[in-house]
């Protein structure tokens, strides 16, 4: 082993949570080195091809468990090299939510009025902007007009993509070749680097030691750069500051691992996780019946056939987010693209035996184009939990890149399962009437269910039995441990969840270098926004202490 | 002479083929075609490369694959032995079963309760993967040379730098009216 290097903050993972924390800690001052066990890649490098050894593939990380499969990026930038930049904010009732616990799950600092400020500097940040219908590609277009004509309300959503820049061409899971997708890799990561942060990629961190003087010892090992199953060197770095932010299916196993080191752990480490209730619907659409009842037509005079163009999610009806109905009825439907093989293998044929496999699913994968996926998150029950943690990462990893398999459990309660049989009976009702389609949702049967956007695993809170971190996302009982990532968000969200994750570690900055600097790091908060705009960082001014 | 290990390969591919053939059916090579059942016009999954794609070391299956084959042998003799069916002699046992005494058989291998569902689930994933998005391709060039699946699917070909783009992609006006309280930054109230 070679000797152990040191420096002020360490960062695990280079997603959301881990971007904002070393952008900050770095501009204020700090030595930032952020650990990233996935590989760098930029625009160039982003290939359109799903062959495996792509950056598809590379970038990628796809994690079996028993019950939940969570897919998320692997990769300097994490999630947002890979994800489909829709950014709504959580609705007030979210933060209200009590879910399994009988009280309130949200640390009473926080609500949704308490994190506008943090919102705003990740819009500012990103940037995050409005859409227009006039740009929204044919596939939201479709919905939007669905749901109009069944009387619904939807909306084109708030997006961190520059779509003059967009080509439309919905290969974003394997990043964005043309950068119109705003990235961690277009702000907060370069912004950091600027200010001397090291960022190395394909460095895994297995556990982490308390050394004497209260500091933290770092282990990780060198992941092959081509065969992710084969682990090179380990190393080991100290750092008086720890941020953990490699995301809700890996932060608590790094932390299950540790405990042998650092002496118990939260009850909630591990424990709590939620999907953010997701569900997927797919619609194979009548291409004359979109054409006589929506009165929809391309200028080439398809009537829709469109599936493949776009750019992810870009229409969500929002009607069922109301505050007023009952916990676990309240969810969002999302039209989305997923490409051929993740977004094909799981839609079934409606009244088709069987119905994922066989000569009437070949039928429908025919009609390819005229299909529409919907996706609904709605309130799960913070039900997932993570057995006994694999020898090293987060999983056995059984391909050479992307596919894995975890120690996460996931049994949905009736409380989760209702809230899918109301949205998927709702997607039913707006896409099937007068003929458009027919639908069904993905079959949970053969990989369980499955999430992009793994929340809630080592959560916040203000009660020690039921949240891993106070609500200054430090680790109870292990002081100079952070957590910033989505295992950080107590609950499910009913949208996505980056907007939130994002507020949430802009919102910890302040009291993260505060923490820093009582441990003799010299930091100070205030950096502006990632390319110089200020207005964030003078709304957040007052609320720093 | 065929090699006693070349035979056994030659086995091994019929069964493989005929489990990717019952997860996306496609035509009979020749009339000679046994693990082709031959139930569906065009190209299948084992047209589109399912065997490529299974015994590709990048994807994780192929070291078990020897096994995968012999516990297919003999889940079909006895799905055939409790069905009353005769087997030929002269195929292996998974080969020899019909298009739907195989689509059975799979539906009990892959169905929750299966103790190596996981293993089977693993195996149809990819044989539904090489039809609709031949991962052991280049996709450009699977194109190029007509791949069955994404030409049944009728995936669009990019640009000539070999990069999809789409500049029209709008039906441009609005299809539904905002909720009424979506705030001033788009978002949900
Ligand atoms: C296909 C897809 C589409 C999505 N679309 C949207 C969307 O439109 N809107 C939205 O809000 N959200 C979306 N998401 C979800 C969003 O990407 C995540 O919520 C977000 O990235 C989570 O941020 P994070 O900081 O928690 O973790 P991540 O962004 O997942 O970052 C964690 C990082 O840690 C690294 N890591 C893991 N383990 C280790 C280790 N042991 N050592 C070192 N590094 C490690 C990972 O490689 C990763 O880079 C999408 C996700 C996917 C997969």
């Amino acid at each position: 082993m070679t000797a152990t290097e040191s420096t002020d903050v360490l960062v695990i993972g280079s997603g959301f949570g881990g971007a904002i924390a070393a952008y900050h800690l770095a501009a204020g001052g700090a030595r930032v080195t952020v650990l990233e066990r996935g590989p760098w890649l930029k625009a160039d490098d982003f290939e359109h091809d799903f062959k495996l050894g792509s950056s598809y593939t590379r970038v990628f990380d796809f994690v079996i468990g028993d019950g939940m499969s969570v897919l998320g990026g692997n990769c300097v930038g994490g999630g947002s090299v890979v994800y489909f930049a829709t950014m709504p904010r959580a609705p007030r009732f979210v933060f209200e939510r009590h879910g399994s616990i009988g009280r309130r799950m949200w640390p009473a600092a926080i609500s949704r009025d308490t994190l506008e400020p943090w919102y705003d500097r990740v819009a500012e940040a990103l940037p995050i902007t409005q859409q227009t219908w006039d740009r929204v590609p044919y596939a939201g277009g479709l919905f939007g007009a669905a749901c109009h004509h069944a009387g619904r309300t939807a909306n084109p959503a708030p997006s961190a993509i520059d779509v003059d820049m967009c080509t439309n061409c919905n290969w974003m899971m394997a990043g964005c070749r043309f950068d119109a997708k705003r990235s961690l890799l277009l702000n907060y990561l370069p912004a950091a680097l600027a200010h001397g942060a090291e960022i190395r990629p394909l460095h895994e961190v297995q556990h982490l030691v308390r050394n004497d003087d209260g500091s933290y010892r770092v282990h990780y090992r060198v992941v092959d750069e081509e065969d992710y199953r084969i682990l090179h060197g380990e190393g080991t770095i100290d750092a008086k500051i720890v941020v953990i932010a490699a995301g809700a299916g890996a932060t608590p196993v790094i932390l299950q691992r540790s405990e042998p080191h650092l002496g118990r752990m939260p009850q909630a480490v591990g424990r709590y996780f939620s999907g953010n209730g997701e569900r997927l619907n797919t619609a194979v659409f009548d291409e004359d019946r979109v054409r006589e009842v929506l009165k929809l037509s391309r200028p080439d005079g398809r009537a829709y056939e469109a599936y493949q163009i776009g750019r992810g999610p870009t229409v969500a009806s929002w009607d069922r987010l109301d505050g007023t109905l009952p916990e676990y009825e309240r969810y969002s439907l999302e039209q989305l693209y997923f490409p051929p093989a993740l977004g094909t293998i799981l839609a079934q044929v409606p009244d088709a035996s069987p119905s994922w496999f066989g000569r009437d699913k070949k039928e429908m994968l025919r009609r390819w184009q005229s299909w529409l996926t919907i996706f609904t998150m709605s309130e799960d029950d913070n039900e997932g939990v993570f057995g006994p943690p694999p020898e090293t990462g987060n999983a056995h990893r059984f391909s050479q890149q992307m596919l894995g398999h975890g120690p996460l459990r996931y049994q949905p309660t009736a409380n989760t399962r209702r809230g899918w049989s109301l949205a998927d009976a709702d997607v039913k009702d707006i896409l099937e009437r007068d003929g458009l389609s027919r639908v069904m949702p993905w079959t949970n049967d053969l990989v369980g269910a499955y999430t992009v956007h793994p929340l809630a695993s080592c959560r916040i809170g203000d009660d020690p039995a039921t949240s891993a971190l106070d609500d200054r996302h430090e680790l109870r009982g292990h002081p100079g441990i952070f957590v910033t990532d989505g295992s950080a968000v107590p609950g499910a969200l009913t949208v996505n969840p980056a907007s939130t994750i994002a507020a949430l570690a802009e919102r910890a900055m302040p009291g993260i270098v505060r923490a820093a600097r009582e441990r003799g790091v010299e930091v100070t908060y205030g950096a502006p926004s990632p390319d110089g705009e200020t207005a964030g960082r003078r709304a957040v001014a007052h609320l720093r202490s | 002479m065929e090699s006693d290990e070349a035979a056994e390969h030659r086995v091994r591919t019929m069964i493989l083929e005929a489990f990717a053939d019952t997860i996306i059916p496609g035509e009979k090579r020749g009339p000679d075609d046994a693990a082709i059942a031959g139930v569906d016009v065009g190209g299948g999954a084992v047209a589109g490369g399912a065997i490529e794609l299974l015994e590709d070391p990048a994807g994780g299956l192929a070291p078990a694959l020897d096994t995968i084959c012999v516990e297919l042998d003999e889940y079909a003799r006895e799905h055939a032995a409790t069905t009353g069916l005769d087997l030929n002699p002269d195929l292996p046992p998974f080969v020899g079963l019909p298009f739907e005494s195989r689509t059975a058989l799979i539906e009990k291998l892959t169905s929750p309760d299966h103790p190596d569902k996981q293993m089977w689930v693993g195996l149809a994933l990819f044989c539904n993967m090489a039809f609709d998005s031949a991962p052991h391709l280049h996709t450009v060039e699977a194109l190029a040379t007509g791949h069955p699946g994404l030409l049944a699917m009728g995936y669009e070909t990019p640009d000539s730098d070999g990069l999809w783009r789409f500049p029209t992609f709008s039906y441009g006006r609005q299809l539904a009216n905002p909720h009424p309280s979506t705030t001033a930054t788009g978002s949900p109230a």
